[in-house]
């Protein structure tokens, strides 16, 4: 380990499909403790930077880093070995298993020896209600219940326990907030300063500005596969962030238009 | 309660026994026709277990009839046309449905052709190999074995007249399976497999491995029925089986397992073949035309699968609404 590196380093990433730059020349650094929002736009090329972190694929160029030294990711195994969790938009992805079984799914606790050896559901049910307790979630009290039966932001809470739980250093968490309500969306929010307080560095990829805005403390904004803004807290405002990530003079032409059209509107009544 | 799996599939053995106990009358009730069912249940049980297993995981095993078909003859020809010891036409019955198991799960994990198709493939071409060699070994599609008293004790004999020893091989299994579903963690695995593939595998579970295993589950188990049946006959036919391809299925689903993946329990499939048996033998007691047997058991299918639905979503609803906070 390199002393003060920081704990996840993308230097130069690209990503090619066929012929189309996916990704290009993407720098990062994820900073343990610290909330790095990456923002875009649909098709900006958000999901592939989280496959690449995930190690659902391999960067065509550039290296990745972890605690300054490089690494490869042959797997999505290879990156939670790093220490590197991902949460996927809706939570868990096992609908129908209970939220013991789902907390444990690949790691089961177990009990006793031998041909006895068994898959110890109740101290699995205890420690994901527990887990999920501690991130502020009561409302779910019996381990037995399915993940589908949960709401939108106890699924995310269930997920982001998984990954604290199981000592993930670096949490991505893909668009949490973008299929719950208000008031789901905020305690999320907290859900994320509270793994920031453990010291656990948090990937946040939202196109929500505003939820970036409230916790982030690095941003990056993605446009057509490059990086085309980063900067810390404090140094843009909301409203730079937006034009930015709708691509400025794409909105200054369709606010243009509707101006038009409204003058045509009018001159058509009068 | 509602949160379990198999609760339509108890209303559904309860409904049709109660429908045949009115309607078949004591005759039905009696040990015989308990039998009856019951010899039904235990056959066609054997095989459902694995193959419910194997759909919890998502994938289909239509290639039992013809493991059947394959490992019975096998059996016939080796100690029976051949003369051979009881124990080596046994195994390798026994070896047929493990080898066929085998090649389905390596063909479904290595190509990602649906296995629907592929064990359609397997079906069809075991069934032509096992027509084939029968005919050039045997010159017949039918031979007949006499099995010794152990091999009869184990496999093939009825309890006090009536009840073949077959119930014990399902009760057998059944245990066992329920087990490793319910109290260690491959039932685990096997849950989050059919849920979600690259969730699962992405958590470090070895899904190809368990599809292989299960999938040879399934092609022993059929080779066990295989084993039983022509032990029980004293002899095999080559058209022997292919009634269990759909039945089996037909067993599953009516006991809760969903179709594509990752919900179901044993005790589920073991009602709803319970509930297969009883119409299908039930319908001999009342009288009526034995013809109506299929219709019923359509219509059952069609309800069954509903009603399924219905718990599932009740199931997947069941959390207090009022402390839903987060």
């Amino acid at each position: 380990m390199t002393v003060g590196a920081p704990l996840l380093r993308l230097t130069n990433v690209s990503k090619t499909y066929v012929g189309t730059n996916a990704l290009l020349n993407i720098s990062l650094d994820v900073e343990a403790g610290k909330v790095l929002c990456l923002l875009g736009d649909n098709g900006a090329g958000k999901s592939t930077l989280i496959k690449i972190l995930s190690g659902v694929h391999a960067p065509t160029a550039g290296t990745i880093e972890v605690n300054g030294e490089p690494v490869r990711f042959s797997s999505p195994r290879d990156a939670s070995a790093y220490g590197i969790a991902t949460v996927h938009q809706f939570g868990g992805t096992f609908p129908l298993m209970s939220v013991g079984r789902s907390f444990f799914v690949g790691a089961e606790p177990t009990k006793r020896w031998g041909p006895l050896r068994r898959f110890d559901k109740k101290l699995a049910s205890e420690i994901a209600i527990r887990e999920m307790q501690s991130l502020g979630i009561t409302g779910v009290t019996d381990g037995r219940r399915l993940v589908g039966s949960l709401s939108g932001g106890e699924r995310q809470a269930l997920a982001i326990a998984r990954g604290v739980y199981f000592g993930a250093s670096v949490l991505i968490l893909d668009e949490p907030t973008a299929a719950l309500g208000v008031k789901e969306a905020t305690h999320v929010l907290r859900i994320i300063m509270q793994a920031r307080q453990k010291g656990i560095a948090v990937v946040f990829v939202t196109h929500n500005v505003l939820h970036a805005i409230s916790v982030g403390d690095h941003f990056a904004v993605l446009i057509r596969g490059e990086k085309a803004d980063d900067f810390r807290k404090g140094e843009r405002t909301r409203e730079q962030v937006t034009d930015l990530m709708a691509g400025g003079e794409a909105m200054a032409a369709l606010e243009a238009e509707l101006a038009e059209m409204q003058a045509q509107a009018h001159h058509d009544t009068t | 309660m509602t949160r379990r799996p198999e609760v339509g599939a108890l209303i559904g053995t309860l409904g049709v026994f109660v429908f045949f106990a009115i309607f078949g009358g004591a005759e039905f009730l009696s040990s015989a026709g308990a039998a009856s069912w019951l010899n039904v249940a235990a056959e066609l049980g054997i095989i459902a277990v694995p193959v419910g297993l194997l759909m919890i995981a998502g994938e289909l095993d239509l290639s039992v009839g013809s493991v059947l078909a394959a490992s019975s003859m096998t059996l016939a020809i080796v100690s029976g046309h051949w003369g051979g010891p009881m124990i080596l036409g046994i195994l390798l019955a026994l070896t047929i449905g493990v080898a066929t198991g085998l090649v389905n799960g390596l063909i479904v994990t290595r190509t990602n052709v649906p296995s629907f198709v592929v064990t359609l493939a397997t079906l069809a071409a075991l069934a032509g190999l096992t027509l084939g060699l029968s005919r050039v070994i045997t010159g017949t599609t039918s031979v007949g074995l006499k099995p010794d008293p152990t091999s009869k004790a184990l496999f093939g004999t009825l309890i006090s007249g009536q009840f073949e020893v077959a119930i014990l091989w399902w009760i057998a299994v059944a245990g066992c399976v329920a087990w490793m579903l319910q109290e260690t963690r491959y039932g685990n695995w096997i849950f989050a497999v059919g849920g979600d593939k690259e969730s699962a595998r992405a958590t470090g579970i070895p899904t190809n491995k368990v599809k292989i295993a299960l999938y040879v589950g399934s092609g022993f188990g059929a080779a066990l029925v295989g084993v039983i049946q022509t032990i029980l006959y004293n002899g095999a036919q080559v058209a022997n089986g292919q009634s269990f391809v759909f039945n089996s299925i037909i067993a599953v689903v009516i006991g809760g397992v969903l179709l594509t993946g990752g919900y179901g329990s044993v005790i589920g499939v073991i009602l709803g073949t319970l509930t297969f048996a009883i119409v299908n033998q039930g319908i001999y007691y009342t009288g009526w035309n034995s013809d109506w047997a299929s219709l019923i058991l359509g219509i059952l299918l069609l309800v069954a699968v509903l009603m399924n639905n219905t718990f599932r979503r009740l199931a997947l609803s069941s959390g207090p609404r009022s402390q839903r906070k987060a």
